[in-house]
C-alpha cells in the first residue's frame, strides 16, 4: 500500500486542508476560542473527598508510640498505609511517580521525646499537585494522630494526655506548596481541550467530505487511502500544538504555573498524546455515516474521559471499577505526565509508566481504523 | 493490436442490503465510441457507473476497463479514466482554480498550473477563477465539474448526467466537444435523460430496476420493439385521449401541443383502430414513426409490469 505513496498528492491534501481552514471560520474561532473559554472557566475547582489515599511509612524508629499512630491512620478513611520504606530516597521515588500520595515519616527517637512531653516531629510529605486530592485528608491529620495516641497516654504516661498536641505534626505539600487550585487545573485543561478538539476536527473532517459528496470525488482519483488520512491530520497536529502553546504561555504567565520540568519532554508527550486523540478521530470518521454522528461518538468518548480521568474528580476517590475504566483513557495518563513535568520535574524514566498505556491505546485504535477503513463508497 | 473493448463486463450484480439494485449487467463500450446510457430515476445508472470505475465493488460478476480488472485493478483505473459526479463534488470551499490545482496534483500531473490556465481560458472561467466554487450557479457548476474530470486527459469519461440543469447553447458546445474528444479515440459513457443526447450516441443502453433492456444504436433499439404511432388532430383533445386510454390494449396516448402521439406495441390492434376511427369520428390519424422516448417509455411500463 505504501508502495504507491505520492509526496505530490499528499501536500496537495495537506495544502487543501489548510485552505479549507482557513475559510472555516467557527472551526479557527473553536481552536483559539475554546481553550480561553475553558480556562477562565474552570478557573473555579470542583472539590471532592477521596479516600483510602495510598501512602508510604518511611519508619526510623520502630516504637509502640509510632506504630498506633501508623494504625490510627491507617485505620481512618482517608490514609491506607501500603508500603513501608526505609529510605528516604524511596520517598521521593514513591511520589514523583505517583504511586503513593503521602509519605509519612516516624523520626528517630519519636517514642522517648514522647514518653519525655517534648513534642516530637511527625512528618508528612503530600503530593499536593491536585489539592482537592489531599486537602481533606490533611485536615483530618491531627485529629486521627490525637485519637490514636489517646488510649496508650492515659495509664501510665496519663499526665501527657491533657496536653492537645502531644505531637508537632509537620505536613510538606510537595510540588504546590501553597494548593493553588490551576496548578492542576491548567495542566488537565491541556489534556481536555486537546481531547475535545482534536477527536472532533479530525472526526469532522472525514464525515464532512461524505456528507458534501466530495469524497466520492476524492475517491476517484488515484489518492491512496493512507495518503488522504494522513494528510488530513497534519494540519490538526499543527492547530494542536498551536492549542497547547496557548494554554501553557497562559498557564505559565497569567496563572503562575511553574515549569519545573523539561519543555522539550512537555512537547513529545504533548505529540504522542495528539497522535492518539487524532488516531481516534479518524476512525470514528470511518465508522460515522455524518457529522452528527461523529460529533455524538466524539462526546460519547470525551465524557467518561473528563469524568473519570482524574480531571473532573480526584482519580483515587473514585471506586475501583472506575478507575480501572479510567485508566483505559489517554487522558488519565496524560494529565498525570503533564503534572509530572511541570509541577514535579519528572523525567523520561518517571513518564514512561503512564506513557506506554498511550502507546498502546494508539496501536489498537490505529488496528481497528484501517480495519473499518472504507475504500469504497458501500 | 486490438486493445479490445473500452468497457467489457459480464454479470454484475449490486445489492443495498436487501434490495438488488444492478441486476446481471453485461456491457461492452468500443473504443473511441459514444455510449449513452439511459433509464428512468433509480434504475440503477449512478450505481452502475461506479461500479465500473471501482468506487464499489460489485457483489458478483467481473469484467474490464480499458483492460484492467475492475474488482483488482481500481488504482490503475482511476488513472486513465475521468469520472463525473452526478452531484456536484467539487469543494464549494475553495476557489475554482484551487479545485482545478487540487484535482491536477491527485492526478500527479506535470505542469499543472499551464493546464489549469488552459482548462480555465476553455470554459471562459478565467476571470472569474478566484471565485469559490460554491458560488458558482448550477449550470456553471457541471461545467467546472467536466472540466475538472477532463484535466488529466483520460482515455475513459464516465459522465453521469453531465448537462442537467445546462443551458441549450452550452449543451451544444459540450456535445460537439465529446465528439471531437471521441473522433480522437477517447470512448465517453454518458448518463442522461435527454432524448436529443440520446440521439447524439453512436450507441445506448436502457435500464431499469436495474436490469439491462435494450441496446444498440438508436436505430436498433426503435426497431427492437416494433412499435406502431399516430399522430392525431382534431376537436376536444382531452377528452378523446381519455378516451384513447380506456382501449382494451395498451396504447401511449401523449399530448404534444395541439396533436396526440398515439403509441402502442401492438401494431395489428393499432393499425385496425386507426382505420376505424378515420372513417367514423372527425379526428384525423397520420401515421408516425415512433421515436426514441416512445421506445423507453413503452419499455419502462413492460418493465413495471414484469416486476409487479
Ligand atoms: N449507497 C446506497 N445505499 C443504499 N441504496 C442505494 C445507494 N445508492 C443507491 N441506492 C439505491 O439504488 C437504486 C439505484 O440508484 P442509482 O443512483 O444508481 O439510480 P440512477 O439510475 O442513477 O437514478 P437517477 O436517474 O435518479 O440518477 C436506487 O433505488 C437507490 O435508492
Ligand atoms: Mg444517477
Amino acid at each position: 500500500m505504501i508502495s504507491g505513496f505520492s509526496w505530490l498528492r499528499w501536500s496537495g491534501i495537506i495544502f487543501k486542508e489548510f485552505i479549507q481552514l482557513k475559510r472555516d471560520r467557527l472551526t479557527f474561532a473553536m481552536v483559539v476560542g475554546i481553550p480561553i473559554m475553558q480556562l477562565t472557566l474552570f478557573g473555579y475547582a470542583i472539590n471532592s473527598d477521596p479516600k483510602n489515599l495510598p501512602s508510604a511509612a518511611l519508619i526510623a524508629d520502630h516504637g509502640p508510640f509510632g506504630r498506633a499512630v501508623l494504625q490510627g491512620l491507617d485505620n481512618s478513611d482517608y490514609f491506607r498505609i501500603v508500603r513501608e520504606i526505609s529510605d528516604a530516597a524511596d520517598a521521593d521515588r514513591l511520589l514523583a511517580e505517583g504511586d503513593v500520595q503521602f509519605v509519612v515519616t516516624i523520626p528517630g527517637d519519636f517514642d522517648r521525646k514522647l514518653a519525655r512531653g517534648e513534642r516530637p516531629a511527625l512528618f508528612i510529605e503530600a503530593d499536593a499537585t491536585d489539592p482537592s486530592a489531599t486537602g481533606n485528608a490533611l485536615a483530618a491529620v491531627a485529629g486521627i494522630v490525637r485519637a490514636s495516641l489517646a488510649r496508650d497516654l492515659q495509664g501510665t504516661l496519663g499526665r501527657l494526655a491533657p496536653l492537645s498536641d502531644p505531637v508537632d505534626i509537620r505536613v510538606h505539600r510537595r510540588y504546590n506548596p501553597e494548593g493553588v487550585t490551576s496548578f492542576n487545573i491548567v495542566p488537565g485543561l491541556i489534556g481536555t481541550i486537546l481531547t475535545m478538539t482534536m477527536i472532533l476536527l479530525t472526526g469532522l473532517a472525514m464525515t464532512r467530505e461524505r456528507e458534501r459528496g466530495t469524497f466520492e470525488n476524492l475517491l476517484a482519483t488515484p489518492a491512496l487511502p493512507i495518503e488522504v488520512m494522513t494528510g488530513k491530520i497534519v494540519p490538526y497536529i499543527l492547530i494542536g500544538l498551536i492549542q497547547v502553546s496557548l494554554l501553557i504561555a497562559a498557564a505559565y504567565f497569567i496563572f503562575n504555573v511553574p515549569m519545573v520540568g523539561s519543555l522539550a519532554l512537555l512537547y513529545l508527550s504533548v505529540l504522542i498524546f495528539i497522535a492518539a486523540n487524532l488516531t481516534l478521530g479518524i476512525t470514528f470518521s470511518s465508522i460515522a455515516r455524518n457529522q452528527l454522528q461523529a460529533m455524538q461518538m466524539t462526546f460519547f468518548f470525551f465524557l467518561p474521559s473528563i469524568l473519570l480521568s482524574g480531571f473532573m474528580f480526584p482519580f483515587r476517590g473514585m471506586p475501583q471499577w472506575a478507575q480501572w475504566v479510567g485508566s483505559i483513557f489517554p487522558l488519565t495518563h496524560f494529565l498525570r505526565i503533564v503534572r509530572g513535568i511541570m509541577l514535579k520535574g519528572n523525567t523520561f524514566a518517571e513518564l514512561w509508566p503512564n506513557l506506554w498505556p498511550i502507546l498502546a491505546f494508539i496501536s489498537v485504535v490505529i488496528a481497528l481504523g484501517l480495519l473499518v477503513y472504507r475504500k469504497t463508497l458501500d | 493490436m486490438d486493445p479490445g473493448p473500452a468497457v467489457d463486463v459480464r454479470g454484475l450484480n449490486k445489492y443495498f442490503g436487501k434490495k438488488h439494485v444492478v441486476r446481471d449487467l453485461s456491457l461492452q463500450v468500443r473504443r473511441g465510441e459514444i455510449f449513452g446510457f439511459l433509464g428512468p430515476n433509480g434504475s440503477g445508472k449512478t450505481t452502475s457507473i461506479r461500479l465500473l470505475c471501482g468506487l464499489l465493488t460489485p457483489d458478483s460478476g467481473s469484467g474490464t476497463c480499458l483492460g484492467f480488472d475492475i474488482a483488482r485493478e481500481t488504482a490503475a483505473i482511476k488513472r486513465e479514466v475521468g469520472y463525473m459526479t452526478q452531484r456536484f463534488s467539487l469543494w464549494e470551499d475553495l476557489t475554482i482554480r484551487e479545485n482545478l490545482e487540487f484535482v491536477s496534483r491527485m492526478y500527479g500531473m506535470k505542469n499543472r498550473s499551464r493546464a489549469v490556465s488552459e482548462a480555465l481560458e476553455n470554459l471562459g472561467l478565467s476571470s472569474r477563477q478566484g471565485q469559490l466554487a460554491g458560488t458558482l450557479s448550477g449550470g456553471w457548476k457541471q461545467r467546472l465539474s467536466l472540466a475538472s474530470c477532463m484535466l488529466h486527459n483520460p482515455h475513459l469519461l464516465l459522465l453521469d448526467e453531465p448537462t442537467a440543469g445546462v443551458d441549450p447553447r452550452a449543451r451544444r458546445d459540450f456535445w460537439d466537444h465529446i465528439n471531437e474528444l471521441a473522433g480522437s479515440g477517447i470512448t465517453v459513457l454518458v448518463s442522461t435523460h435527454y432524448m436529443d443526447e440520446a440521439e447524439r450516441c453512436h450507441r445506448l443502453a436502457y435500464i431499469a430496476y436495474g436490469r439491462l433492456l435494450v441496446s444498440g444504436t438508436s436505430e436498433e433499439v426503435i426497431g427492437s420493439q416494433a412499435l406502431a404511432g399516430y399522430e392525431v388532430t382534431g376537436p376536444d383533445l382531452p377528452r378523446y385521449a381519455a378516451l384513447l386510454r380506456g382501449l382494451p390494449f395498451p396504447v401511449q396516448v401523449t399530448a404534444f401541443g395541439a396533436t396526440l402521439h398515439v403509441v402502442g406495441s401492438d401494431s395489428t390492434a393499432l393499425n385496425d383502430l386507426a382505420q376505424r376511427m378515420k372513417k367514423e369520428d372527425s379526428h384525423d390519424w397520420k401515421p408516425i414513426s415512433p421515436g426514441l422516448e416512445d421506445v423507453f417509455i413503452s419499455l419502462m411500463e413492460k418493465a413495471e409490469e414484469d416486476i409487479t
